[in-house]
């Protein structure tokens, strides 16, 4: 049996009563007080999460840029010295081998934030295609990542305003870390970076800041009421991401991996959809369960701020139209649906 | 808000952490302290229909928190005479008062010796004690 890696935090967790998890080869806390109060702060006001378990590459080097073009859907050349890109990288025949968000730290440094159970296949993959000039490094274990998360974020942290998907160098309370204007759950905030070493020291000031902590529980139904896919569930190497609705991402004018077939799949139309869908009966969709019409349940759950099973799920293309109903099979209880436009939740604008 | 640790002792108790407050031939049936703390904040009760019948160690309905769903075991036998309307719009209450307002069904019992099978307070403690 492997051992479960732990983050630096871990004993803070266990010591705040989290219930701890696996969760792609880590020992992580799910809860701490209960996934619905923890998802109501962070759309209320302010919760953190541990994601240290994320992994880190660097791309570094004069072709560091044009390297990451040929194996990322998204155009890099979009970006700018301090600038974050949401993007896919592909295999060749379209597939998701995982979602990501790629930071340009200057202009022969990137970073690449990305999914715990796909850092080594991501490296790998990187490794295999390198080329002179562009340096892949993993640096995962030289750091954590504290995502604070919510409408007060910001001023909680006492940071200055900044957009959207961009990163800097920066300070909560004298503890240095790069800070990130990005996220995992629809609300405004951060993502900070930090020296694995200084981890508790940051996580300590942001408690102090009130944040509550969140567990990965409350970080997926957040992510499933704004339909941020999760890779492994709702993408994946044999999902391509035209089928996922995901083709904003893709930049087709410019060759990566797998182009040529999004193209096909774009020009003929997918033949299924990701949709998104509440349900009208009370059940909580789960993963893995049919839609009777057609498809499967890829993430379901309960939605805190709706108070209504949701979830995502893909299903034949005649039937992805916002207002169709569908119907799930819920341990053999069929349950009505009906396919929303995206996402299924939308921040109260103050 | 969840409820503080407590196993009545007017109760009856099933090894599935279920409980059966029995009245004559008629019994009230939910889920234990225990039970409700492990799954976490339930968000849907799947109730059997009244007038079903439900045999003892058998699933009878299902509750389910934001992570989990989890069978319901009948602890004896009977016929449903009521569901609770409470916890099946609310089943948070099952959390917040899992002994009174949290009850999830009444049944008529079919046989009566059954009871004989289930732990008191202090028997299903000490098996909690051992799990």
């Amino acid at each position: 049996m492997q051992t479960l890696q732990q983050t630096p935090l871990h004993d803070r967790h266990v010591a705040l009563g989290a219930r701890m998890v696996p969760f792609a080869g880590w020992e992580m806390p799910v809860q701490y007080e209960g996934v619905i109060p923890e998802h109501k702060a962070v759309r209320r006001d302010c919760g953190v999460f541990d994601v240290s378990h994320m992994g880190q590459l660097e791309v570094e080097g004069q072709g560091a840029r044009e390297f990451l073009q040929g194996l990322l859907s998204n155009d890099l050349a979009r970006l700018e010295a301090g600038g974050a890109q949401y993007t896919l990288l592909t295999n060749e025949d379209g597939g998701i081998v995982d979602d990501l968000i790629a930071y340009e730290l200057g202009s022969s440094r990137h970073l690449l934030i990305v999914n715990a159970a796909n850092t080594d296949t991501d490296f790998r993959r990187l490794k295999d295609h390198e080329v002179p000039g562009a340096e892949v490094t993993d640096v995962s274990e030289r750091y954590a990542l504290l995502a604070v998360q919510g409408p007060r974020s910001i001023e909680r942290l006492g940071l200055d305003e900044a957009p959207a998907f961009t990163i800097a160098e920066g300070e909560i309370d004298g503890v240095a870390c790069v800070v990130a204007r990005t996220g995992y759950t629809g609300e405004l905030g951060v993502e900070l970076l930090v020296d694995a070493d200084e981890a508790g020291a940051l996580w300590d000031r942001v408690l102090e800041r009130g944040a509550i902590p969140c567990g990965l529980g409350a970080r997926d139904t957040l992510r499933l009421e704004v339909c941020y896919p999760l890779h492994g569930n709702d993408i994946g190497p044999d999902t391509d991401a035209i089928s996922a609705d995901l083709g904003w991402v893709c930049a087709l004018d410019k060759d990566f991996a797998g182009v040529e077939e999004l193209r096909r799949i774009k020009e003929n139309g997918p033949g299924r959809k990701l949709v998104a869908f509440v349900l009208l009966d009370r059940a909580v969709p789960r993963q893995g369960m049919t839609i009777l019409e057609g498809g499967e349940v890829t993430s379901g759950s309960h939605s805190p701020m709706l108070e209504r099973g949701i979830g995502l799920g893909y299903v034949p293309s005649g039937l992805a139209d916002s207002g169709t109903e569908i119907t799930i099979d819920v341990r053999g209880r069929p349950r009505r649906a009906e396919v929303v436009s995206k996402p299924i939740y939308r921040r109260e604008e103050s | 808000v969840g409820a503080d640790e407590s196993y009545p002792d007017d109760l009856r108790y099933h090894r599935e952490h279920d409980w059966a407050r029995i009245e004559g031939d008629e019994a009230t049936l939910g889920i234990t302290w225990f039970a409700q703390d492990a799954l976490g904040e339930l968000v849907h009760f799947e109730p059997p229909e009244a007038g079903a019948k439900i045999e003892r160690d058998a699933s009878y309905g299902e509750v389910e928190s934001v992570k989990a769903v989890s069978d319901l075991i009948a602890p004896l036998s009977g016929e449903v005479l009521e569901v609770n309307p409470k916890v099946v719009d609310e089943p948070e209450t099952v959390n917040e008062d899992p002994y009174g307002d949290g009850w999830l069904v009444r049944i008529r019992l079919g046989e009566a010796s059954e009871a004989d099978g289930l732990l008191d307070s202090s028997a299903y403690q000490s098996f909690l004690a051992e799990q």
